[in-house]
């Protein structure tokens, strides 16, 4: 392409950071140095060339966000310039995501969670105090060299309230403080800031995170917590890569007919059946041989945003392993040569963790050329996201991992018609991955044998807000809230319960009345509810319903992509329309702006492009159906 | 010699009906023009009513046929449909949220409404989020479907957050007023792979912070723009304008009724690009071209559409006179 720039040029840290992910450059069109003994005079590349590169382009820029800490305009022309991309494409890509910076900022980067589970447990003081030792948030820090900024939920609410320090650098690392308090989080800015931060970027303490941890009854937790199932060998000590040997023998169609029998519901929150989605790409197989330019993608959706979730986050933590297992049965069921994890930026451990675990894989066989010895072929890639919660919607996850702006697209197609790279693909979440090998090790039969007729297998609950022992939980289906309240040692705080909100923001709230519901799809949806991703955060009486409701909605006002109007303006005016009820000075009666807000509500969910602006007024609407709120 | 003769090109009689070309005209069978795929039809309804449209068709078009009147913004019939300003959805049965016309294909069966009381809440309230955060004060089409709607953007209050911003005029030739601007990737469409292919402009940030710009919102000369102005072209809302229209809004000259339109040939080279010129008072006051005309689809270069100042420069001995 030919590519206009700007004058602006990389530094050389900045062109470091991108040649160490990308390679050094071919030719002095990608922006190398004539007479380097490449193809200097004549150009390389092409359309074809830009094509295949585009998916590089947010890795690129994490690369220069992480080593420079923020990313310039010269970078952003050399991005281009390597990956064919034009500035003003690679700019509208870079300005999509939270966390990347494109004004100088300092080398170190406190995130601290001020989210709604935070919020029960003291995240308001915790920013109070801050401000009072740094400064205002986004104000440099600790001798101009750190700074720190108020965040959304960043998926560690058993351990509230939490922080995420990032430290750039030639050597960047990252540290999650949870829970936190003024002194460490103090303590923890001036070590990022000076440079000597603790190496392991988070410890997963099974006590904190995993309170049955070591009960004979898990079946998807039952490695998660034990110190050596993110380790290959320790992982098939423990019954790991068995289901894979299995899945071998019985074939594309025997795992099928194992996961139809199991009647598994995507966990990830729109409870699709997973067969379905895996028999829509094997039916499409022949195809395959006859275009060689046919691809089948799995990816794992490991976006895990909505607030309130952590469950994935564990599991990718304490086993790594069980996801790939998951995906490497998916892939040879579905013809799948390449899979995606796309996990999301704020996770470093599992990050860590699940890279360690792809290459020991590869190293051992399990993923390659030859899995197992099978004949088929299976690899995985690790992307990270970059602060978008969108980027959790199928579609808009295809279009980040391909490099662009993370706007869902418009189904049908569907993914498994037209997908990654507008190929074929099944996209399944962290949770509804791991029950495939146990599945394959049961049967499917004895699998839905568990929970309710519609309802099958176990299931991850995150508790947290104020629960005596907030962490995830694995019940079977159809268990209910108030067993499962039980479990987790009853309610925190002044110990009597005002509300529930089940499904994080994208979910509904429930009363304590309703406290005996079984957590099956089809209970919450009796009663107007919804499992979503496995949200169960509990307020106690203390709490200000409708200051939670301002924080959901100033979520997603922050977090909407912009594409479509229902969304991008409803969320605003949304936003707006509580705030004048919260602080009592409404436009006309209370009444006027309750019928307002219920018919933004209606637009955004009728006429929205995908699921955030569907949703986005759902727990309000939840509230607003159970309390009278704003008398 | 007589095995030259066996290969036709060289062949006596061949050499004698060949119009003797500069370049050999290859002799053999003429081809034949592949048989008319036979395009199926779909039946659908719409508000009751049943029309049949060729596979691959929109509700849109369908709706069109069958004279039904379906507002759009985002949509235009030389861009590849985006749906996102969402003012054309309409009803489908079986389906659990709205549906956008412009964007969906009919599929057998289907059943549409274009006028129920869901529509017409969503459309509604697609105006009203647009009219009260952007300045549509020269969009054409706004007032008329805000009417229709009842739409009453104002009762998000005073205090409702808007796009505004400052005009950005960095060139002599077009203004850009993102205070007006809807978002319907139009512009960014026709400079990118629609039309101009010259990626100068793109959707950036997120959110209700979202807008077009340049990387860095660099000036304009700065950045890849050709000043083809087919992103004016496509603009519904005014948010893009010629710089001599703006000029004359500014100075309170501009009078649309006062205008006259003539669509002729344009003179530069030889495409054969169809200009539509606009004229008030006798000058020249803007230039665009027929989005139906099958040279450009509405698309013009930068000497068609700014390059007519030559046409109001008297000669000189004239001005002497």
């Amino acid at each position: 392409m030919d590519l206009h720039l700007t004058g602006a040029r990389p530094t050389d840290e900045e062109k470091a950071a991108v040649d160490l992910e990308l390679g050094p450059p071919e030719s002095v069109w990608d922006g190398g140095t004539r007479g380097n003994g490449a193809d200097s005079r004549s150009a390389s590349g092409g359309n074809q060339k830009a094509i295949s590169q585009r998916h590089l382009l947010l890795p690129v820029l994490h690369a220069v966000q992480k080593r420079v800490g923020w990313i310039s305009q010269g970078a952003i022309n050399y991005a281009a310039l390597r990956l064919d991309v034009p500035p003003a494409e690679v700019y509208g890509v870079a300005s999509f995501y939270g966390m990347f910076s494109l004004q100088p900022r300092p080398m170190a980067v406190a995130h601290v969670c001020d989210d709604i589970a935070c919020m029960t447990r003291g995240s308001e003081e915790l920013c109070d105090e801050l401000e009072n030792r740094l400064g205002p948030e986004g104000v440099p820090c600790a001798g101009g060299r750190a700074t720190w900024l108020r965040s959304n939920c960043l998926g560690l609410c058993e351990r509230a309230p939490a922080v995420l320090v990032a430290r750039a650098g030639k050597k960047a690392q990252e540290r999650v403080l949870a829970p936190a308090n003024p002194d460490r989080v103090q303590s923890l800015i001036n070590d990022a800031a000076n440079d000597v931060m603790p190496a392991a970027p988070d410890v997963l303490n099974p006590q904190l995170s995993v309170p049955q941890e070591g009960s004979r009854k898990l079946a998807l937790l039952r490695r998660v917590g034990k110190v050596n199932a993110p380790q290959l060998d320790g992982y098939q000590r423990l019954g790991g890569y068995e289901a894979l040997r299995k899945a071998i023998q019985m074939g594309p169609e025997g795992v099928l007919k194992e996961i139809a029998a199991s009647k598994l519901l995507g966990r990830g929150g729109a409870a699709f059946p997973a067969a379905k989605k895996w028999e829509a790409l094997y039916t499409q197989r022949d195809r395959l041989k006859q275009d060689p330019n046919r691809k089948h993608y799995l990816v794992c959706n490991a976006d895990e945003s909505e607030p309130g979730t952590f469950k994935d986050r564990l599991v990718m933590e304490g086993d790594p392993f069980a996801v790939l297992e998951g995906m490497t049965i998916a892939a040879l069921a579905t013809g799948a040569e390449l899979g995606y994890i796309y996990l999301r930026g704020e996770y470093p451990l599992a990050a860590q963790r699940l890279a360690h675990a792809i290459e020991a894989a590869r190293w051992e066989g399990f993923l390659g050329e030859n899995v197992l010895g099978s004949g088929a072929r299976f690899e995985i890639e690790l992307r990270r996201g970059a602060g978008a919660y969108i980027c959790g919607e199928e579609t808009a996850l295809f279009n980040s991992i391909e490099g662009y702006r993370g706007e869902p697209r418009n189904k049908p197609p569907f993914p498994t018609q037209a997908g990654l790279f507008r190929q074929p693909t099944v996209v399944n979440n962290v949770e509804t991955l791991i029950n495939v090998p146990i599945i394959i090790n049961q049967g499917g039969a004895a699998y839905a044998s568990v929970g309710t007729e519609n309802s099958t297998g176990p299931r991850l609950f995150c508790l947290c807000g104020h629960v005596e022992r907030p962490g995830v939980y694995e019940v079977p289906m159809g268990a209910t809230l108030r067993q499962l309240l039980s479990m987790a040692g009853g309610i925190a705080g002044t110990g009597r319960l005002q509300a529930i909100l089940l499904g994080g923001a994208a979910g509904t709230f429930v009363s304590p009345k309703e406290i005996d519901v079984p957590l099956t799809f089809e209970g919450t949806r009796a009663i107007g509810a919804t499992l979503g991703s496995g949200v169960v955060m509990l307020f106690d009486d203390s709490v200000d319903l409708r200051r939670i409701l301002l924080r959901i909605a100033a979520f997603f006002r922050h977090e909407t992509c912009g594409q479509c109007v229902p969304c991008r303006v409803g969320v605003v005016r949304q936003q707006e329309a509580l705030q004048r009820l919260v602080e009592n000075r409404p436009l006309g009666s209370k009444a006027d702006e309750i019928v307002m807000l219920r018919e933004m509500a209606q637009a955004m969910r009728d006429a929205s492009i995908c699921g955030l602006g569907q949703t986005a007024a759902s727990a309000l609407e939840s509230a607003l159906a159970r309390w009278n709120l704003f008398a | 010699m007589s095995t030259k003769e066996t290969t036709p090109a060289t062949s006596k009689a061949a050499q004698e009906a060949a119009p003797t070309p500069l370049i050999p005209i290859p002799r053999g069978p003429v081809p034949q023009a592949p048989p008319e795929r036979e395009r199926r039809t779909v039946e659908i309804t719409i508000d009751g009513q049943p029309v049949s449209v060729p596979e691959g068709s929109t509700i849109l078009e369908a709706a069109r046929k069958l004279g039904v009147d379906t507002p759009t913004l985002c949509f235009l019939e030389s861009l590849t449909p985006v749906n996102v300003c969402r003012v054309c959805v309409v009803e489908m049965e079986g389906s659990r949220t709205l549906v956008p016309a412009c964007s969906r294909k009919v599929e057998p069966k289907m059943a549409i409404k274009t006028d129920s009381e869901r529509v017409r809440l969503s459309r509604r309230m697609v105006l009203e989020f647009l009219a009260s955060s952007v300045d549509v004060s020269t969009a054409p089409q706004f007032a008329g479907y805000m009417e229709r709607y009842g739409a009453q953007p104002q009762r998000f209050g005073p205090t409702a957050a808007t796009v505004k911003q400052p005009v950005k005029i960095d060139n002599d030739l077009y203004v850009r007023d993102y205070s007006k601007c809807i978002l319907c990737y139009k512009c960014v469409e026709a400079c990118g792979v629609d039309a101009q292919n010259t990626f100068a402009i793109a959707v950036s940030g997120r959110g209700f912070s979202a807008s077009i710009a340049t990387e860095f919102q660099v000036p304009l000369p700065e950045s890849a723009c050709v000043y083809c102005g087919n992103c004016i072209g496509v603009c519904p809302t005014g948010a893009l304008m010629f710089k001599s229209e703006y000029d004359m809004r500014q100075a309170g000259t501009w009078d649309e009724r006062a205008q006259s339109q003539t669509t002729t040939i344009c003179p530069y080279c030889g495409v054969g690009c169809n200009l539509t010129v606009h004229e008030q008072e006798g000058q020249i006051v803007k230039v665009t071209s027929p989005l139906d005309h099958s040279v450009t689809h509405g698309n013009l270069c930068i000497k068609g559409r700014f390059g007519w100042q030559f046409v109001q420069i008297e000669p000189a001995e004239s001005k002497t006179e």
